[in-house]
């Protein structure tokens, strides 16, 4: 693998200079990075925050800017490699000196730049949940996503609803999934639910039947299965045919169709706590995020002709966060930093924002529904 | 642990070993030509399951399936005739070197063709909840049709390369190309011919693993790690040794979860397949003879 890899850093070098040529552009204005995996394993994140990205950029550009300035998207793919997103922010913070860099669109590789953007004074608006990322908070770094903590809460809540206290739990091997079941693992003694087993498959498995073998055994009520990647199908449709009927809960990473179609009728009744983009049609007139993001998702599928996803959403929040700063305090990232950090109730896609100094998340429990999948659709689980 | 639950580690370990032994095959076409192992093999998996999935959307499954692999093996036959034929020194690195590069080539342009997405075909029986009961224990159908699909390709490789003369002369090439060569063999045909045959397994196989594995642009380099290794431990150019390994290969790793964290499933089937080596150096199949002809 060595190799391929030799092989594609030469390409991506003999791209470098076309790359760097065509950045000469006026004082007028503010370069924006964006790291994102638009391919590569975590690309059902990366692809669709890059299109809304550029999507919003192009609309607030359209209308005048920002404070007069325009907006300049410069996006990196990092394909979802730590080692790639870390050189790509050092070159957006060193040599583009951008005002302010979006995504990654995972936690791993967030956790790797973190550091970076710190030491370099750049804003990091992340898009990914892990909860690590802002706590212990970091005086540059935020994100837009939903805690996780609070994903991993809400499952318990309905878990106790439901009278289920032992559980089985499998996660991916990623930065995603070994958040997650360090927060799943973290407060299920308090919720009175016991962990019987928990194991961690490849981002990449084709099959998990054999683990799940493992968890009937053990007598597990429930299942949580917390990953990004299309192995979420794969779980609900393996659970099936080994006629695991307990309750399959899944993470907020299951917030998109694809995965429901690829599991067709094995997704019915998966349970999973989600932002309220993908109920927003149901959602009451008086829901203060519903015009936000009925116009999101119409904007996005008449724009792409796909559905839209609270992952891109993820990305128009991290924007919308960064443009809402710059009105309210100009383009200097000292103010427009401390201005994020006293925004309050700011409606997004994944919920109302209060920020604080101590709060670099600014989301609270109540912006996770939870969901199920009813007919193939999402609907709110009742 | 009870019947019920031995049996269901077996039928888990039967469900990946049949994946895994379809990838095999595959690599033992063109090894039993040419010599060499074609990095881009899981690509042709890719593609065919791909290509599938794209015109199943207007043509019945089965009709899908079948152009998936005609074009698919259209497409091995374009590469060798672009790439390999034209080596000026076609040595058994040079050759590898250039299915390497065809690989990283062939994922960049199906992320162009198609997208980031994962797709899959429909089971070819039933749907995603449908599911034998043996003994208690439970199967998808569709481990059945991979472990049906790989006997059948196994059975008629077999038969094409004992009988045929074609498949005689393709085995003489990778024996001794200058002999067969002398013996009046067209060996840039057969080359040929084994890449588009191998290029159609290939695709065969993606297609009736899509529904359990699910499909994406960047899918074929991991099942081809694991088709790769296992084509080694059954004995590299053995079909019959590929589904005995994939087999094999399959029941370790799931006895291993049984046991052991899933963590550690890979590590135990490699170290297993490290001692076999040690022990058999040319495979459970694999004859010593033949091994002892190839360039490395």
């Amino acid at each position: 693998m060595s190799l391929n890899k030799l092989i594609v850093s030469l390409m991506c070098a003999s791209l470098l200079p076309l790359v760097f040529s065509c950045k000469k552009q006026s004082g007028e204005t503010i370069k924006i990075g964006a790291i994102f995996s638009v391919t590569g394993p975590a690309s059902f994140l990366g692809a669709p925050e890059e299109k809304t990205a550029r999507m919003m950029v192009d609309e607030i550009n359209s209308n005048g800017g920002v404070d007069g300035k325009m907006l300049k998207l410069i996006v990196r793919d990092s394909a979802g490699n730590p080692e790639k997103a870390i050189s790509f922010a050092k070159q957006l913070i060193e040599e583009e000196k951008v005002f302010a860099i979006i995504g990654p669109s995972t936690s791993g590789e967030t956790m790797k730049i973190k550091t970076i953007c710190e030491d370099g004074k750049t804003i990091l608006i992340s898009c990914a949940a892990a909860e690590v990322i802002v706590n212990p908070v970091a005086k540059y770094v935020f994100k837009s996503p939903q805690k996780d903590s609070f994903a991993a809460q809400r499952i318990y809540e309905v878990m106790k609803k439901k009278g289920i206290t032992r559980i089985g739990i499998v996660s991916s091997n990623d930065g995603f999934g070994i958040a997650g079941r360090e927060q799943l693992e973290k407060l299920a003694p308090a919720q009175g639910i016991t962990i019987l087993i928990s194991e961690v498959y490849d981002k990449k498995a084709t099959d998990l039947s054999g683990v799940l073998t493992k968890l009937k055994a053990k007598g597990v009520q429930a299942v949580v299965n917390w990953s990004i990647v299309p192995a979420q199908s794969i779980v609900a449709k393996n659970m099936k045919q080994l006629n695991m009927n307990m309750p399959l809960f899944q993470s907020h990473g299951f917030g998109n169709i694809k995965y429901v179609k690829e599991a067709g009728e094995a997704a019915e009744g998966i349970i999973f706590p989600c932002g309220r983009l993908l109920i927003a049609e149901s959602l009451p007139a008086n829901n203060p995020q519903k015009s936000l993001l009925m116009k999101y998702k119409k904007d996005y599928e008449s724009k792409y002709g796909e559905d839209a996803s609270t992952f891109g959403g993820h990305a128009y929040d991290a924007i919308l966060i960064l443009v809402e700063a710059i009105k309210k305090s100009g383009a200097d990232k000292e103010k427009v930093r401390d201005a994020i950090e006293n925004l309050k109730g700011l409606a997004g896609t994944g919920g109302i924002f209060n920020f604080s100094p101590r709060d670099h998340n600014g989301l609270d429990i109540k912006a996770f529904d939870m969901l199920t999948v009813k007919g193939g659709k999402f609907v709110k689980y009742e | 642990m009870s019947f019920e639950q031995l049996l269901q580690y077996v039928l888990s370990g039967i469900t990946n070993g049949s994946i895994y032994a379809i990838v095999a095959i595959g690599f033992n076409i063109i090894y039993n030509t040419t010599g060499i192992i074609n990095f881009a093999q899981g690509e042709f998996l890719m593609l065919g399951g791909m290509t599938a999935i794209s015109l199943s959307a207007f043509l019945p499954l089965p009709l899908a399936i079948l152009a998936a692999v005609i074009i698919t093996s259209f497409i091995g036959a374009l590469i060798d005739f672009i790439f390999i034929r034209r080596l000026r020194s076609p040595s058994v690195l040079n050759m590898i070197i250039v299915t390497i590069g065809l690989s990283i080539t062939i994922r960049e342009i199906a992320l162009h063709v198609w997208d980031e997405k994962v797709r899959s075909l429909p089971y070819f029986t039933g749907n995603e909840i449908t599911s034998i009961n043996i003994l208690g224990a439970y199967i998808s159908p569709q481990v059945l049709w991979v472990l049906g699909i790989s006997s059948v390709i196994v059975v008629c490789l077999g038969g094409f390369f004992k009988f045929t003369l074609t498949g005689r002369s393709m085995r003489a090439c990778a024996s001794n190309i200058t002999a067969a060569r002398l013996c009046g063999i067209n060996t840039k045909n057969m080359v040929t011919i084994s890449f588009m045959l191998s290029a159609a397994i290939g695709a065969l196989a993606g297609c009736v693993i899509s529904p359990i594995t699910q499909t994406q642009y960047d899918c074929g380099t991991s099942l081809a790690i694991k088709g790769f290794t296992v084509a080694i431990l059954g004995g590299l150019g053995n079909s019959t040794g590929a589904v005995i390994g994939g087999i094999i290969i399959g029941l370790l790793e799931a006895f291993s979860i049984s046991v052991l964290p899933l963590a550690y499933k890979d590590a135990i089937a490699i170290a297993i397949l490290l001692v076999i080596l040690f022990v058999r150096p040319s495979g459970i199949l694999g004859k010593k003879e033949a091994a002892a002809l190839k360039e490395f």
